[in-house]
């Protein structure tokens, strides 16, 4: 049972007022893509034991979809963070160095 | 034969009497006993037969780690099978029942499997009842579940409330003896809320049986003044009859508070469910004694040294007038010394050990105990009830020795911390040579969130044996919670204490015929030579040997038989035992009741059941409702003495005749505005909708990046600005939040904003012939074809009502869908009622609307949509933009598998004979496919009666479709025959859409 | 409190908490930039626009925070349409949404001693006073279904919730006002 606190409205929800969306910083492709970039896009995910982003929902809340980084070993979170973001911003970067310096970053 | 002792019982009230029953028989207890200490104060040892050889069986402990005091409790809507005998509060006119034994406890025909027990070992269920399959599932499986049973199910609604209550805290310490009183202590001064649980009725756990002075005094002294201190302390709740029974992510846990079990029936809840959010997490356990495994350890009579104690001085029970002591270490030498206080005889204290001259013993030699050291017990005699042991050497095989007469035998191998809720989630354990069992290993906690160790242990669970320690240990731990360091910790009057000695098996070259008398786990009836034979069969993986054998599964969760039956796994295995590991321990620690997980979700509010604004209505008038995701919509209204069938086909008719009325406020009404709404809806529709005109309304497909269909609706354009979303009635939410995903997420710089308007309106939906005609009666807007055309929407007044009605048909005649502020739906659904009348108005329920959009050739998502259909297979490519570089779903609609020719599409199909095709059926072809089986060409999405057409129409996905009307298929029945149908075109009625555009 | 109390308290029989349904209650939903809609907020109900999770009133007129870009407005129904055309007139050069939605919502006023045990039977929420006060709206789930609540100025909670499942939250506040008094927090 979770708690992830939302970058919106501040709250440490409780899991069940979440709801889960998968990987995070999934770059979307569309017509004109080859076969192998869609495929990945709509397929291929990231599955590690460690680090991970994904999306979640504050779906009985604010109803903000945001990204968090978290280990899914220990579960331990480095930061929730706005749905806005490419990449993983700065601040989450380093939370994540700082608790595990062996990261090898995003693939 | 009354077991009562005249003296002692500090649990228990002597005047205040409570009558029981047990297998029917009248017994009488005292307020203040359990129900496992009521049975032995009758002189009831005998309580149960075994799972699997029925050996008779007595109550072994005096806690939760009971496996064999299992019972049914209560009657009728209270009754509740499995309850433990040892954490059953006796109450006034309690009724327990025995269970697994048949025709009664004393002369049970099951018995006879122990007779054969030899032949039943480890993984007999698996190696016998392979062959013949069939006979699995309809003669061994029920034989094994009758012979096997545990207790009955209740048959009877439960007659109990249950609740759950969130509490969020800094510190959960569980568990409220000496430990956890100091843990609590320490960590209730520094200000944190904290939520102290203990799963009994009384606080202080084992220091008063076990005549503990702390700070000089008296244990129970030390635990009033404490409980007085901390429940002036406004920051710390203090919950008994509450037990900690599960540790979960991110400083969850669950506390299971039994509010009513001993008061059944006085209003409170029987049990609530405490969801608890914490900071940190103390569990101060404490330990649970070991068995020892020795030659009819099960025999009724022979328990856990620390449970005679409790029985004797807690409740003033004597289990047994004679008892010997057979114990590796010297704590059960208190149980002799209780014994003696008490009254009762010990003829002897076994010890394994060479030589014991520490200060208990010596006591208890002083008290005139004869003490045995280098002995062991051979073997208990007695069946139902022990009368007596057979002595030998510690080290031996067992040969034939002195014998002894007893009726109870008090044992101990010795305490093992109880981990269970700091290895839920993930504390790992280290094994300890002095003591003999795992304990915490303080470095490798569970971690929380923030990746700092979230629990901690106390005391006993810490393996601290020494009150001292246990206090010490647990102000430490009680003080890191809150990050304080402790204050002072009182002092404990322990007494120096010989080590004690590992003994797994006894005697230690037991030959086979005693170590198939040995018990490992009792509930599951594993014993010794079990575990030695998976061992020898290659189960060298304690999971796997936990899984062949049974030992440790269901109600024991490895309470008492973890360490007995690793170290024997080891010994076999040649290992050590930290090597072999334990099983992993999983939540809840003791079994909790369905009532309390639950909890108000039960009756009516099972789950959520939306209501329409009109649903009073449909049920005043006899509608049969059906389920709608979460919604009750009407399926149909029969009429006094009408079928289903004949109602449908009622309705169907008076709308295409006349008119018609349909609720339809469970459409999704979505509102998207913004200066780039057009865009967005661009790229969510297969269509375009950035070209409808305001004033207009379009019918669109949405698609997931799949490309596959997944909603449709009709748009109408409010403004340059704004559009109406219409979705299916199950997609609203969803939709929505995959509106708020492609905004929030991937255009997050497009201006546009949503709103979820579905439960604003009420929607109706006037259809047929006389619509228009019963909209004019009641006045106030223009709905003439010139003002309101097809596929139009206008605003205004109907009757008085502020309505938007848009001119949209999922039946084929002239249609009408309006929307009205929900609060004001009901009257104007009876205003179109009362202006009806004259028209036969006649409401209809979504089985008629079914019927009329099959028989237009309307595609309904999740009939003709399954996941894997795209809106080309629908033959819906006229509402596919072929202009737009780009919506949601077209990049994977351009993928090889999806243009292929040869896929399924949308046909009607007719039967040859008239009659219904079967839902789902599929359509042969010709020969086998690769798996063997019948190749296939087509499937049956959608089939009814049609009462327009008076034959049966259906709509189905077929290769080639298209391509071969007129062409007759076969589709396979269940039953081995097929039926014939011919492919038509899938608009059966008003091919040319004249009627609802007049 | 402790057992005598807590059996005490049962014995006295009347509920520790009360469930009232209100009538309808005027609401609007707006979205758009707060810096954007402050002043038409403003002047659409007199109100100042609250921190994050804040909810302000003046007089019968209120208005909830409920995410970075979405505000609950509340006032008597019939004022409804000028509030709306307020807001129209204000922001018609931004970028903005505001809907009626007080058909959309049912409203609930729990009362007494027990409310904050009540809510804590059903929402995954710390309501012991030090956490929750007046001032705040909190967005949660009651058992199954979403919803959001605050304190109002007599002291009692409002909770809102969507229309179709109205029976259902007053069902399920019913069953948790009536249980017994948990003794959790300080007051209860």
């Amino acid at each position: 049972m979770l708690i992830l606190t939302c970058p919106y409205c501040g709250i440490r929800c409780d899991e069940t007022e979440l709801a889960p969306g998968g990987e995070a910083h999934l770059k979307r492709f569309g017509p004109g893509s080859t076969d192998e970039a869609f495929e990945a896009y709509l397929f291929e995910r990231e599955n590690p034991m460690g680090v991970h982003f994904e999306r979640w929902r504050h779906a009985y809340g604010c109803g903000r979809w945001f990204l968090a980084a978290r280990d899914t070993v220990t579960l331990e979170v480095f930061g929730t963070y706005k749905a806005q973001m490419p990449e993983p911003p700065e601040e989450i970067v380093a939370a994540i160095r700082a608790r595990r310096p062996e990261w090898e970053g995003r693939a | 034969m009354s077991m009562r002792l005249e003296q002692g019982g500090r649990l228990i009230d002597r005047d205040a009497p409570l009558d029981f029953t047990f297998d029917t028989n009248p017994m009488r207890g005292l307020r203040g006993d359990t129900l496992a200490s009521a049975l032995l104060a009758n002189g009831q040892m005998l309580v149960n037969r075994s799972y699997k050889y029925h050996r008779p069986r007595g109550i072994l402990a005096s806690g939760p780690e009971e496996p064999n005091a299992l019972v049914g409790l209560g009657q009728g809507a209270r009754f509740e099978p499995d309850q433990r005998a040892t954490t059953t509060e006796l109450f006034d006119g309690l009724s327990a029942m025995s269970q697994n034994a048949w025709p009664t406890l004393g002369f049970d025909m099951m018995a006879v499997n122990g007779w054969f027990s030899g032949m039943m070992p480890a993984g007999f269920y698996y190696k016998t009842f392979t062959w013949p399959q069939s006979f699995w599932k309809h003669v061994y499986e029920p034989v094994i579940r009758e012979a096997a049973a545990s207790g009955l199910p209740p048959k009877e609604a439960d007659a109990d409330r249950y609740e759950h209550f969130y509490a969020f805290v800094d510190v959960l310490i569980v568990g409220g003896g000496i430990a956890g009183l100091q843990a609590a202590l320490e960590a209730g001064r520094s200000g944190a809320r904290v939520l102290l649980l203990e799963q009994t009725p009384h606080w202080g756990g084992r220091a008063p049986v076990d005549g503990v002075e702390i700070g000089g005094k008296p244990a129970d002294a030390w635990i009033g003044e404490t409980l007085a201190t901390l429940e002036a302390m406004d920051n710390v709740t203090l919950r008994n009859r509450c037990m900690g029974v599960g540790v979960y992510d991110h400083g969850f846990a669950l506390g299971y508070e039994r509010l009513a079990d001993h008061t059944p029936g006085d209003g409170q809840p029987r049990h609530r469910l405490w969801k608890i959010r914490t900071g940190r997490i103390v569990t101060a356990t404490g330990a649970i004694e070991r068995p020892l495994s020795f030659a009819g350890n099960d025999v009724p009579g022979v328990m856990l040294a620390s449970a005679v104690r409790d029985y004797v001085v807690n409740y003033g029970v004597a289990p047994g007038r004679r008892t010997v002591v057979v114990t590796n270490n010297d704590d059960a030498y208190r149980t002799a010394l209780a014994l003696i206080d008490a009254g009762l005889e010990v003829p002897v204290i076994i010890d394994p050990r060479e030589r014991n001259d520490g200060p208990l013993a010596r006591e208890c030699m002083r008290r005139g105990v004869q003490v045995e050291t280098g002995a062991a017990v051979m073997k208990v005699k007695g069946s139902k009830r022990v009368e007596g042991v057979m002595l030998c050497r510690a080290n031996g095989t067992g040969g034939a020795g002195a014998v002894l007469d007893c009726d109870s035998v008090a044992m101990s191998g010795g305490w093992s911390p109880v981990v269970h809720l700091w290895s839920h989630c993930g504390g790992k354990l280290l094994w300890s040579d002095e003591h003999a069992h795992f304990y915490p290993d303080d470095a490798r906690a569970p971690t929380g969130a923030d990746g700092a160790a979230f629990v901690s242990t106390a005391g006993a669970a810490s393996g601290c044996m020494a009150s001292g320690d246990v206090l010490r240990d647990a102000a430490r731990k009680g003080g890191a919670a809150v990050g304080a360091e402790p204050g002072e910790v009182p002092q404990a009057n322990d007494i120096e204490e010989v080590p004690m000695q590992p003994v797994w098996v006894m005697p230690t070259k037991a030959l086979p015929e005693l170590r198939s008398k040995m018990f490992l786990d009792f509930q599951n009836d594993v014993k010794v030579s079990d575990v030695q034979l998976a061992a020898q069969e290659g189960y060298e993986s304690v999971e796997l040997t936990k899984r062949y054998t049974t030992l440790g599964m269901a109600n024991d969760q490895g309470k008492l038989s973890n360490i007995n039956g690793l170290a024997i796994l080891a010994q076999s295995l040649g290992e050590e035992i930290p090597q072999v590991g334990t099983t992993t321990f999983r939540p809840p620690y003791q079994p909790i009741s369905f009532g309390s997980i639950a909890g108000e979700a039960r009756g009516d509010i099972f789950q959520p059941l939306r209501r329409t604004p009109m649903h009073d209505w449909h049920e005043a008038n006899g509608a049969y409702m059906e389920p709608v995701g979460h919604w009750r919509r009407p399926y149909c209204y029969p009429k006094a003495g009408e079928s289903h069938a004949d109602a449908v086909a009622r309705e169907v008719t008076a709308t295409r005749t006349s008119l018609g009325l349909l609720d339809a406020s469970t459409l999704g009404k979505i509102l998207v505005k913004g200066p780039d709404a057009g865009r967005f809806l661009d790229m969510l529709y297969t269509n375009k909708m950035s070209t409808l005109k305001p004033g207009r309304c379009r019918y669109g497909l949405m698609c997931n990046e799949n490309g596959f269909l997944m909603d449709d609706g009709v748009v109408a354009r409010i403004d340059e600005e704004t559009f109406l979303c219409h979705t299916t009635s199950g997609g609203a939410d969803h939709i929505h939040g995959w509106m708020e995903d492609w905004l929030q997420c991937e255009w997050w710089d497009w201006k546009v904003y949503t709103a979820n308007l579905t439960e604003q309106y009420g929607q109706i939906a006037v259809v047929g012939p006389n619509a228009r005609k019963v909209l004019e009666k009641l006045g106030g807007l223009d709905v003439s074809k010139e003002a309101l055309p097809f596929m139009a929407w206008s605003e205004g007044e109907l009757a008085g009502i502020p309505v938007r009605v848009f001119r949209i048909s999922f039946s084929g005649e002239l249609s009408y869908e309006i929307a009205v502020p929900a609060g004001q739906a009901r009257a104007l659904w009876d205003k179109i009622l009362a202006a009806g009348g004259k028209f036969g108005v006649t409401p209809y329920g979504t089985e008629a609307l079914h019927v009329m959009r099959a028989e237009k050739g309307f595609i309904m998502i999740g009939d003709e949509t399954d996941g894997t259909v795209i809106p080309q297979d629908l033959g819906l490519d006229w509402a596919i933009s072929k202009k737009k570089d780009d919506y949601l779903g077209k990049r994977a609609q351009e993928r090889a598998h999806m243009v292929r020719p040869d896929r399924w599409k949308l046909v009607g199909l007719e039967t040859l004979d008239g009659s219904v095709l079967p839902d789902g059926i599929y359509a042969l072809g010709e020969g086998m496919n690769a798996n063997g089986q019948r190749v296939t060409i087509g499937r049956v999405t959608s089939t009814y009666h049609s009462p327009t057409l008076g034959r049966g129409i259906a709509m189905g996905l077929v290769e080639h479709g298209p391509d071969r009307m007129g062409e007759v298929l076969k589709f396979g029945k269940t039953d081995g025959g097929t039926i014939e149908a011919r492919i038509v075109s899938p608009v059966f009625y008003d091919p040319e859409g004249e009627k609802q555009d007049v | 409190m402790s057992d005598a109390a807590r059996v005490t308290a049962v014995a006295s029989g009347a509920p520790a908490a009360q469930v009232d349904c209100l009538p309808i209650q005027g609401m609007i939903t707006l979205r758009g930039q707060p810096t954007e809609v402050a002043e038409a907020i403003r002047a659409a109900t007199g109100c100042g626009l609250p921190e994050q999770r804040g909810i302000v009133f003046e007089g019968e007129r209120g208005v909830a925070w409920m995410s970075p870009d979405e505000w609950l407005l509340l006032m008597p129904q019939e004022m409804v349409s000028e509030c709306l055309a307020t807001l129209a007139g204000e922001l018609s050069s931004s970028h903005h949404l505001a809907v009626e939605v007080s058909d959309a919502r049912a409203m609930f006023r729990i009362s007494g001693t027990g409310a904050r045990e009540a809510l804590a039977r059903v929402c995954p929420v710390d309501l012991s006073p030090a956490t929750f006060a007046a001032g705040e709206i909190r967005r949660t789930r009651l058992a199954q279904v979403p919803a959001a609540f605050w304190i109002g100025a007599d002291g009692a909670f409002r909770l809102v919730c969507f229309r179709s499942v109205a029976r259902y939250a007053q069902d399920v506040l019913e069953n948790a006002a009536s249980g017994a008094p948990v003794g959790f927090f300080p007051e209860g």
